[in-house]
């Protein structure tokens, strides 16, 4: 997208860290998050789930349920549309299983009932008879010759013959040759890796209220990333008009990719259809982990050939990723991202999409992205150490850059990778000293960034405030930013702008907060409608003056006469214009509908020390810090906030968090207390730095910064805890006991 | 199964309520008294965010059933804050983004009001174990514990 009027330096607002708008709602309690709203005559819904991870459905009886007082309705596949293809079809098998059951926690009926102990106690009354098969649970097991086919025909025409039913989607790309580079290369270090899914872990469990009458006519209530999405999937899944179903977005408790996609809306408004009442259902925590978005896990190699002197000649990955029971893990992201950060003459990637019996994978922050980094950067870091390179002068001499061919195809525009590393090379922690057993790992990251569509409108009040609607949920404070921008451009101040979010019936579609198009997308719809806002008020002032609209230019919240007419007449301030709205042509609404295009990409160096204690094999992060690019911070404090807590999640995904399968393909640990998180007492302050490398296709320069921040840590860890105890880990998580495995193994030769 | 009828005090006030055995103060807390402030992460006592205190001790409200509050005095995060003005700890958590979605926040406020009572002066590790069992998945804590330990400071200083 060509833009106009891009500004770099020189602003009032932006780069500012004022309080955000919705502070005090969250402090305080009175804040509205998913499980957090009731309507008269509500009900309370419970979902049964699956026992099993591979069964057929034989038989549902509900009819004990439905005769235990208080239950006033049970919903099972038989309630939703039929003749869904697709994606629509995917989502309906998993929101509500069919003939079998495919992954332990798969739904396969609801009950709603007069209160939630009701529902639950209805929920034990229906009874499944299950007639168990064969179940995989593992990726590689699951591409095996002999594994059970999860279902035939779901694959697409990407994957080549001869590949087991499983394997449902194929990715290949890449330039060069690289049998040639590996063939000038001094040292070639090739490896298997591993990673194991993980959740994304909000603290909130997804939760919504529906309505839906005979009528036709729905209401939502849910905490979602992307409330248009919700409409558009529960409006198929239930064979309503999608404008028919109006859906509100609450405050959302952390979703980081997870809400994005939809659970449990359609059973609660199937429910409500069945009852003709409002129907309220909110997931135990066990559900969440079991049938809410995990990862993909993934099985990679990695082989890359370096000369003497740094330079890569040639990488190649294979990258296999579960993603559950249906398509869709991301395989051509974690290949597309493997070696974005190098500047490569020979690369080739290879990316399967593997199902297997396991919750559908979700989103969760730059999906796919973290493993290949994981992946890659530890062999960069074994070759660094094999020919005694400096691992940060290493990457910078093969760094990506503004023309490099990017290994996933396009040619890059001004990035800011170069400028992570001299920072994170100039900063003290990359050559403080180190004390006794520790480590100390580096490694870079990639993320793409998004754009979507985006619809915001910007309407002015008599006052000359503004009243800002955008479409994307605000997770962690888009709201400040969003209105640090209008100020900007309006040129009145932040707290004149009421930012809200706006439900469907408001706005044009908006995709979901995801991609971190947030302040990205929204931030240019934001900017493009105070801009179009803006041009109407000098129309306005214009005509109060006889002059000609270009003659008059906005400057410090006032209309001013320029050009030749500067100066004729005092500058006109916006209260004095919204005033006379009415009587001078009606309301002021800045309007911005599009699809933006221009999402930079993003690039970071994380640097972290590691201590291993060899007795127990636990792993402590004793220092962090984050350098990643943000093109244009707009409130600095929320980018460190992203900075660190993707960071955070990155360091529980690289030492503790995995989902642990039993042999009866049965999830081990659906509980906050057995798939533990990092929490405060196991890390240290995460510093950060923020580095601003203009991204040209936003009007101020910029890039998402939500996910990249959980690409670098877990090959950075790795990379520390080879250095601090001489063992390099190629299976994630590097729990106590697989690091006490390595040093047992390392111990005896 | 029958309800059974509780009178106890929640942020100062007395309130009466019937409910089934088997239901939490969290649940009374939510459903019952419609004080949604208090949060449910889990369910199980492993996340923190129904944090309350119980007759002044800090306690996971998922973890105690609603009759135990008879006769009891309960605290939550909507009795931090005197009429409108925010306890310094809520405010130094908006202004140092010690929240990002902010569904933990309400846990961490209680819990680590519970600790600035017992410990004006707390250092970093003292906080990071008080706090461990809340669980943020959004901040990584640095942010949270520096609103903490700066708050501790102005408070000691102003008393
Ligand atoms: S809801 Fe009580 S500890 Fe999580
Ligand atoms: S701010 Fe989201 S969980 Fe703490």
């Amino acid at each position: 997208m060509a833009l106009d009027n891009t500004k770099s330096t020189g602003f009032t607002h932006v780069g500012t860290t004022p309080d955000r708008p919705d502070g005090v709602d969250k402090v305080t309690g009175r804040a509205r998050f998913g499980a957090d709203i009731t309507a008269p005559g509500m009900l309370h819904a419970a979902i049964v789930r699956s026992p099993h991870a591979h069964a057929r459905i034989k038989r549902i009886d509900t009819s004990k349920a439905e005769a235990l007082a208080g239950v006033k309705g049970v919903v099972t596949r038989a309630d939703f549309a039929t003749g869904l293809t697709g994606e629509n079809w995917n989502i309906l098998e998993n929101v509500m299983a069919g003939d079998t059951a495919l992954y332990d926690g798969h739904a396969v009926a609801a009950v709603a009932a007069t209160s939630s102990l009701i529902a639950r106690d209805a929920a034990k009354l229906v009874v499944v008879e299950y007639e168990p098969l064969p179940h995989v649970t593992d990726v590689d097991k699951a591409m095996a010759a002999d594994a059970p086919v999860i279902r035939e025909g779901a694959a697409d025409t990407s994957v080549p013959k001869g590949l087991h039913p499983n394997v449902v989607r194929y990715h290949e790309s890449g330039h060069g040759d690289v049998e040639a580079g590996f063939a000038e290369a001094d040292l070639v270090v090739e490896d298997h890796f591993k990673t194991e899914a993980t959740h994304q872990g909000y603290i909130e469990p997804h939760a919504c209220l529906g309505t839906l009458g005979g009528d036709g006519k729905g209401e939502l209530w849910c905490c979602t990333q992307g409330h248009w999405n919700v409409q558009k999937i529960c409006a198929a899944l239930l064979g309503l008009e999608t404008a028919n179903l109006r859906v509100t977005a609450s405050e959302i408790g952390g979703g980081f990719g997870g809400k994005t996609a939809v659970f449990i809306e359609p059973v609660a408004l199937a429910l409500a259809r069945k009852t003709n009442k409002p129907v309220k259902l909110v997931m135990p925590r066990a559900d969440v982990f079991k049938a809410t978005g995990p990862t993909a896990s993934t099985s990679m190699d990695i082989k890359i050939g370096m000369k003497k002197d740094g330079t890569i000649t040639a990488a190649q990955g294979t990258f296999r990723l579960q993603g559950g029971a249906f398509p869709g893990a991301p395989c051509e992201f974690t290949a597309m991202c493997a070696f974005a950060p190098y500047a490569l003459k020979n690369v080739r990637q290879v990316g399967y999409d593997v199902m297997s019996n396991r919750p559908k994978q979700a989103a969760y922050r730059a999906p796919g992205s973290p493993m290949a980094a994981f992946a890659v950067e530890s062999v960069i870091d074994e070759l660094c150490n094999r020919l005694d390179l400096d691992p940060i002068e290493t990457r910078l001499k093969n760094a990506s850059k503004k023309g490099t061919k990017a290994s996933f195809g396009p040619t890059f525009d001004r990035i800011g990778l170069v400028e992570t590393l001299e920072a994170a090379k100039a900063h003290p922690h990359y050559c403080a000293p180190l004390k006794p057993g520790q480590g100390r790992g580096i490694s870079c990251g990639f993320w793409f960034n998004h754009g979507g569509e985006t619809a915001v409108s910007l309407a002015l009040s008599e006052d000359g405030t503004a009243q800002l609607a955008v479409g994307t949920p605000d997770i962690g404070g888009s709201r400040a930013s969003m209105a640090l921008m209008a100020a900007e451009e309006l040129g009145i101040p932040y707290e004149n702008i009421r930012v809200t979010i706006a439900d469907t019936a408001t706005l044009g579609y908006n995709e979901v907060s995801h991609g971190s198009r947030v302040t990205y997308a929204s931030g240019l719809a934001t900017i493009q409608a105070a801009r179009d806002a803006v041009k109407k008020l000098c129309g306005r002032a214009a005509a109060k003056w006889g002059i000609p609209e270009d003659a008059v230019k906005w400057e410090n919240g006032c209309a001013v006469p320029s050009g030749p007419n500067a100066g004729d007449f005092d500058p006109l301030p916006i209260a004095e214009i919204t005033k006379r709205m009415g009587a001078t042509g009606g309301p002021i609404v800045g309007h911005f509908e599009a699809t933006p295009e221009g999402a930079g990409v993003s690039f970071a160096t994380h640097i972290v020390d590691a201590e291993v204690d060899p007795e127990t094999g636990k792993t402590s992060v004793v220092r962090y810090t984050v350098v990643q690019d943000a093109g244009k911070a707009i409130h600095p404090t929320y980018v460190e906030g992203q900075f660190q807590g993707g960071a955070a999640q990155g360091i529980g995904w690289a030492l503790n968090e995995e989902y642990i399968y039993g042999e009866d393909g049965r999830l081990q640990n659906a509980l906050f207390l057995d798939y533990r998180i990092p929490v405060a007492s196991d890390l240290p302050m995460i510093d950060t730095v923020i580095v601003e490398v203009p991204n040209p296709g936003h009007p101020y320069g910029v890039r998402g910064v939500g996910e990249t921040s959980i690409c670098p840590p877990l090959a950075a860890i790795a990379n520390a805890v080879s250095a601090a105890a001489g063992v390099r880990l190629r299976q994630l998580p590097m729990s106590p006991p697989r690091i006490l495995e390595a040093l047992e193994q390392q111990r005896n030769g | 199964m029958s309800k059974i009828h509780v009178t106890t005090t929640v942020n100062g006030d007395e309130v009466e309520f019937l409910c089934d055995p088997r239901e939490t103060v969290l649940d009374v807390l939510r459903d019952r008294l419609g004080m949604t402030g208090t949060k449910e992460g889990c369910g199980t006592g492993d996340c923190g965010a129904c944090s309350i205190t119980l007759d002044g001790r800090l306690v996971c409200s998922c973890l105690v059933l609603g009759v135990e509050a008879e006769g009891r005095e309960i605290a939550t995060v909507e009795g931090i804050a005197t009429g409108e003005d925010l306890h310094p700890l809520q405010q130094k958590f908006i202004e140092y983004a010690a929240l990002q979605c902010g569904i933990c926040t309400p846990g961490i406020l209680v819990a680590t009001k519970a600790l600035l009572e017992k410990n004006p002066d707390p250092t970093e590790t003292e906080v990071r174990y008080w706090l461990a069992g809340n669980l943020c998945r959004c901040t990584g804590y640095d942010k949270i514990i520096r609103a903490v330990m700066d708050t501790a400071a102005d408070m000691r200083e102003a008393s």
